[in-house]
């Protein structure tokens, strides 16, 4: 054993791994705190829920050189104004919602889930909505009853009927658009976002 | 013998269920038998799952309504996750007494323990399939399922989970203690206790996707690319000292070298699951930077696995088992390592995120890292629980069963990786950089002739390994028996000369 070399010794990687696993462990500690700090309802990046109020969109920063959501006038969800407190409970109904009906083993949100239905990051501002105006409505019909309002595009790969209430419908549509105000960083690259507001 | 045999092919399984001699096998052995046995039928049930989902993306009519898409997909990636773990379980349980030299501590609780964790499971997996959704409140996430990938089981199933954990933890951590710690054994403990202490991490509920998403990752992440990593190493580390005779300080310097750059990458590789949840833009450069690390200690791994392997002239004493182990080195680099760093960096990423490239990446990831080394292990279970018996070269049939089975699962494997691949390519070229992530971009992805192409060749690989697994099974059930010579004998080589 004398003549082994420090760097072949079981001693130096032992202590190796242990500082460095560590060192690691200590960085990630701290970028959590910071991470968690920004990304707290209301912040920079994700905003508050009250941002159902108001139109949403999605548009080229010279800058970041990427697309971000900017968040416009007044154009609240279902014609209703509500309080921040008011629009975290219907969001939170909707995530649940999205929970309890496993969207997420079908669907993505932010990218993340199953592969079998389109992601759901931009789904507020889909130009498959056609016009603001049709917007909500088509989505409750199609929450409601995806079956007879299927939209398929030709792939026969329907939503099932999932029992959602009127009530988790709303939320749902809350969610979705709070979900399309959260900066991502440029994901979906390219996205081209419904026409809103005479835009 | 023979006759029997050919009146009755049903004998060796009947012979399986029925003559369970495992009075030669110590508590913890035997123990891990029942884990083993659990895990292949969840594997099976992932099998089976997988198929039913894949076979949705072809004919999306096919169970509409009754299971659908998701509910198979979700059954499919729990089967997995458990039967892994279940395999990990049952593979420390083999090896504790013989690392610790002592009997197993708590054998009574550790075996009441079995019994709990495994009709919780039943439960959680009969609830997936017959109430499937529920309402949206909390009583849903409580009782019926969580719904977030992965770690869906309901919130009662997970503090089961953990009592669980935790009953495990100290059988094995007090069964070292008693007995002896070696490196192999300081490093398994310390990493359960991380295992098990990052599953807290995906136990509560909170309105902000991105912070449940940030967490979320925690558990995933840190679990599948840092902590099981880990684990299999410890029992790769072992399994190369029993089956070829490995030097016990060559292994233990290796494991330690293994965890430094694990570790090292693959913490704060978490950061590529952050590119596009809403966390800070730092996330980019950190998660691209490390995550691209990841491979080393992968590759790493192949050239521990076959340096040892070939100082020993590959001379082992389980020939089934050391295939596998060399299958998890190779599988481990390709499908964590080269599959994960194609599109680990966030300028490619930004297109093949959410894609059918993950889906590539997930299965050969999974099987080539975790999949395999658990097959390894119950091959080293099973020449004990057979008497020691012979188990290399020169097998009965020439080992037929046990190659083709091998063949078939890495072949199929590989195939449903690389088709998933292509409808990869396709999908993040025609739905996102062309299409612009619309929904009608995506279903023009999904319509590509060579997406769907590449769906039906997943398909038939999916069929492939199928095969392979049947056959796995009866190898299993019959390799061994009636075999009367004992087991090769294995020496560590002499120190290394210069």
């Amino acid at each position: 054993m004398s003549n082994e070399v420090w760097w072949a010794s079981q001693d130096f990687w032992r202590k190796c791994a242990i500082f460095v696993t560590a060192g690691m462990f200590l960085v990630l500690i701290l970028l959590t705190f910071h991470s968690l700090a920004a990304i707290t309802a209301g912040q920079d990046r994700v905003p508050a829920y009250s941002v159902i109020n108001h139109r949403i969109d999605y548009v080229f920063d010279e800058e970041r050189n990427m697309k971000v959501p900017v968040i416009g006038e007044e154009a609240p969800l279902f014609g209703e104004v509500l309080t921040e407190a008011e629009a975290k409970a219907l969001v939170d109904l909707g995530k649940l919602t999205v929970q309890a009906k496993n969207c997420m083993n079908c669907h993505t949100l932010l990218g993340n889930g199953a592969y079998y239905a389109p992601d759901l990051t931009k789904a507020w501002l889909d130009p498959g909505w056609g016009n603001e105006q049709a917007r909500e409505l088509l989505m409750t019909m199609f929450l409601k009853d995806p079956k007879t309002n299927a939209r398929t595009y030709g792939t026969n790969r329907r939503m099932p009927d999932l029992g959602v209430t009127d009530e988790e419908v709303r939320g749902v549509i809350a969610f979705l658009k709070w979900m399309s105000a959260v900066d991502t960083n440029g994901f979906p690259q390219g996205f081209e976002p419904l026409p809103q507001g005479g835009s | 013998m023979a006759e029997a045999a050919i009146t009755n092919p049903l004998r060796p399984a009947l012979d399986a269920v029925a003559a369970r001699d495992t009075s030669s096998l110590s508590a913890g052995q035997r123990l891990a038998l029942k884990y083993f046995l659990v895990a292949m039928v969840l594997f099976v049930a992932q099998m089976l799952f997988g198929l039913l989902a894949g076979l949705q993306f072809l004919y999306p009519e096919f169970l509409y309504g009754v299971l659908d898409f998701n509910v198979n997909r979700m059954v499919h990636i729990n089967a997995m996750i458990v039967w892994m773990l279940y395999g990990f379980i049952g593979s420390i349980y083999w090896l504790v007494e013989d690392e610790a030299g002592v009997e197993l501590v708590g054998a009574k609780l550790a075996n009441i323990n079995f019994w709990v964790l495994t009709s919780a499971v039943a439960v959680v997996v009969v609830v997936y399939l017959v109430v499937q959704v529920g309402p949206g409140n909390k009583m849903s996430i409580w009782f019926i399922n969580e719904g977030r990938e992965y770690i869906e089981a309901p919130r009662w199933a997970d503090i089961g989970i953990v009592v669980c954990m935790g009953v495990f933890f100290y059988t094995v951590a007090g069964t070292f203690m008693k007995g002896r710690w070696s490196g192999i054994s300081g490093t398994l403990v310390l990493d359960l206790i991380a295992l098990a202490g990052l599953y807290l991490a995906g136990m509560f509920y909170t309105t902000n996707l991105s912070v449940d998403q940030y967490w979320w990752w925690w558990v995933v992440h840190l679990w599948v690319e840092a902590t099981w990593e880990v684990l299999v190493g410890c029992i790769m580390a072992w399994g190369l000292m029993k089956t070829l005779g490995a030097r016990r300080e060559i292994v233990t310097t290796w494991l330690y070298i293994e965890v430094a750059m694990m570790f090292g990458a693959g913490i704060l590789g978490l950061g590529h699951h952050y590119f596009w949840i809403g966390t800070p833009e730092y996330w980019l450069g950190i998660g691209g930077f490390f995550s691209a690390l990841e491979p080393i200690p992968l590759v790493a791994m192949v050239v521990h696995a076959v340096y040892d392997a070939g100082r020993h002239s590959f001379q082992s004493r389980n020939h089934p088992a050391l295939a596998w182990l060399i299958a998890h080195a190779f599988g481990n680099f390709l499908g964590a390592g080269v599959w994960g760093f194609i599109h680990t960096l966030p300028q490619i990423n930004l297109y093949t995120h959410g894609t059918q490239w993950t889906t590539s990446h997930g299965h050969l990831a999974f099987f080539g890292a975790y999949a395999t080394i658990v097959i390894a292990f119950i091959y080293i279970a099973l020449q004990r629980w057979r008497g020691d018996v012979w188990m290399s070269g020169d097998l009965p049939d020439r080992g037929w069963k046990w190659k083709w089975s091998l063949g078939l699962l890495n072949v199929g494997m590989l195939g449903m990786t690389i088709a998933l691949l292509i409808a990869g390519y396709e999908q993040s070229f025609i739905e996102r950089a062309i299409g612009g992530s619309t929904w009608a971009a995506y279903f023009e992805g999904q319509t590509q002739p060579w997406f769907v192409q590449g769906m039906q060749w997943r398909m038939v690989f999916g069929v492939v390994m199928t095969a392979g697994l049947v056959l796995l099974l009866w190898d299993f059930l019959t390799i061994g028996r009636g075999e009367t010579r004992l087991a090769k004998e294995v020496h560590a080589p002499g120190p290394h000369v210069g």
